[in-house]
């Protein structure tokens, strides 16, 4: 389980997450909704090491983890899909996979089974990854992702400019990830997409975690939609 | 001599500072293209290879070709070494911030410069090359007998200096070899293309950048080992390395290894003529022109990419 406890973090001096608590069980998926510049994205990143936690910690299966160094962290088991996808651009998809694989050691089989998950991809292993298009692109950060076969996975907004069906596809993946136990982190801007596959929503409006419903209490009172996304 | 036997000579020779010029920048092209950091004490790490070059030998004895060997593999190593431990004591306490990096490194100049005056000296010392056969080279002449083959006065290459330009070439190689083909490859790659996504996937950042920056000076060792035997170890040596390392990786295009070895070729191969027909000022000075044209019509340099 991963587990957030008031934490707060920023860059600088400038303060984001503030006080902020939350956790993610296996087999489930938490969908963070807030507005743009809540700091859903500093939440990812501070999971990650890569914002640093000011006061509060974070703990992963009973191990605190927020004062390891950045690297390690994706080593115990933490996929991050970032958020406009960050793929290695001048890299092709065989090597941004391996960048993937790398980071637990995982073999020739993992990358099998990621690329059946992705068939597009195997295609492609030899094609630069900026020359993807957006749709590939993104499969491609799932893919290398999923490469360290994680116990917990962050995807930050994964929908972003993507077509329905490149859509259905990504919460496929997603879905089966939560049959085999993986603790889905999603943030997401799409309400309709999120309440088909939350298991829980939390709204983060500046920097805090304000509440956490179930999607059907959300379809009961869609005025929280309202006052916390702004639709 | 006759223009044609002349020119032959002067490019090989010019072909011997390209190869060591080549190995120095790139060193400098490869911290600024991993790690951005601007490393103006590039130069002394060159110096620095020289003046332990200079003390292996002298040390070990023997036959100058065991005592050069030990040299070649230890200078650099011994560089690479220093250079690692500046970057994790100085640079990365300073968060490779653009500006103070390179005022710290500005600082490591003369650290560098001044602990060496005050050890070595301030005379300039050779070292036996480790073995310094003269090769004669032949020339053709078309004349009313067609092809004819003779043997110039004075035209020929000494077996080190082809030696130099095997070991850059072999050098080259490698590194190519290394960056392309290589998991570390993969990793400084990652590292240089997008420093948080890399440790979000587990590479150990700083390591890396303390690893770049001890090979980026070990290459400048390298080539410094494989000079001195040519031009003497001397305290303020590393003066000609920088510039021309700065004038090459912004002709090649920064951050571009391919770029340059080609610039440093171009440059080496251009000073080493020029010097030898006119002037080495002359040769320094068409070089910075280069540069300058390179800036204002194709800043990203030769091989660069366009920036975003
Ligand atoms: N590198 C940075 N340096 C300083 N401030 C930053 C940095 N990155 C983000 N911020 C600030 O932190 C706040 C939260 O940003 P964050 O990216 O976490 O928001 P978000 O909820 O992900 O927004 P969006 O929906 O637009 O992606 C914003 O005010 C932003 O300006
Ligand atoms: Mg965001």
């Amino acid at each position: 389980m991963l587990e957030l406890r008031n934490l707060d973090a920023g860059y600088g001096k400038v303060q984001v997450l503030r006080d902020l608590s939350l956790h993610a069980r296996p087999g489930e998926i938490l969908c963070l909704l807030g507005r743009n510049g809540a700091g859903k994205s500093t939440l990812m990143k501070s999971i990650m090491g890569l914002v640093r936690a000011q006061a509060g910690s974070i703990w992963l299966d009973g191990q605190r983890i927020d004062q390891l160094p950045a690297w390690q962290v994706p080593r115990l088991g933490i996929g991050y899909i970032p958020q406009g996808r960050r793929l290695f651009n001048e890299m092709t998809v065989a090597e941004n996979l391996q960048i993937g694989l790398m980071a637990r050691r995982k073999g020739a089989d993992v990358r099998e089974n990621v690329l059946n998950m992705f068939p597009r991809l195997r295609d492609r292993l030899n094609q630069r990854a900026d020359t993807l298009s957006g749709g590939e692109q993104q499969m491609l950060a799932t893919a290398r992702a999923l490469c360290l076969e994680p116990g917990v996975l962050l995807l930050d907004e994964p929908t972003e400019g993507l077509q329905p069906s490149m859509i259905s596809l990504i919460r496929a993946a997603v879905v089966a990830l939560r049959k085999q136990g993986v603790a889905i982190v999603l943030v997401e801007q799409r309400v309709e997409a999120v309440l088909q596959v939350a298991d829980r929503v939390t709204f983060v409006e500046n920097g805090q975690c304000v509440l956490t419903v179930t999607p059907s209490e959300l379809h009961a009172d869609e005025s929280l939609l309202h006052r916390y996304v702004g639709v | 001599m006759d223009f044609g036997p002349h020119l032959l000579l002067a490019m090989l020779e010019g072909l011997v500072q390209a190869s060591v010029l080549t190995l120095t920048a790139l060193g400098l092209s490869l911290v600024f293209g991993v790690m951005r950091v601007v490393n103006v004490a590039h130069g002394e790490f060159f110096m620095l290879g020289a003046v332990l070059a200079w003390w292996i030998t002298f040390l070990v004895g023997g036959p100058p070709a065991l005592a050069f060997i030990v040299a070649l593999l230890v200078a650099p190593l011994l560089v690479g070494t220093i250079a690692a431990a500046a970057d994790w004591l100085v640079l990365r306490r300073i968060d490779y911030d653009p500006e103070r990096t390179i005022v710290a490194t500005i600082g490591l100049l003369y650290i560098i410069q001044q602990l060496t005056l005050m050890s070595y000296g301030p005379d300039a010392r050779p070292v036996a090359p480790p073995f310094n056969t003269r090769l004669a080279l032949p020339w053709f002449e078309f004349g009313s007998g067609g092809v004819q083959i003779y043997w110039p006065w004075g035209l020929s290459i000494t077996s080190y200096k082809l030696f130099v330009i095997f070991a850059a070439l072999l050098t080259g190689l490698a590194l190519w070899a290394v960056m392309a083909r290589s998991r570390l490859g993969l990793i400084l790659r990652a590292t240089q293309q997008d420093r948080e996504t890399a440790q979000a996937f587990g590479v150990p950042v700083e390591r890396v950048y303390a690893l770049v920056f001890g090979l980026g000076a070990a290459l400048a060792a390298l080539g410094a080992t494989l000079v001195v035997p040519i031009q003497q170890a001397h305290y303020l040596m590393g003066g000609d390395p920088l510039l021309l390392s700065f004038i090459v990786v912004i002709i090649g295009g920064l951050g571009s290894l391919r770029g340059t070895v080609v610039a440093a070729i171009l440059i080496g191969m251009s000073d080493g003529i020029i010097s030898v027909f006119f002037s080495p000022t002359l040769a320094k000075m068409l070089a910075t022109l280069l540069v300058a044209m390179v800036l204002v019509f194709r800043p990203q340099g030769l091989f660069g990419s366009k920036p975003a």
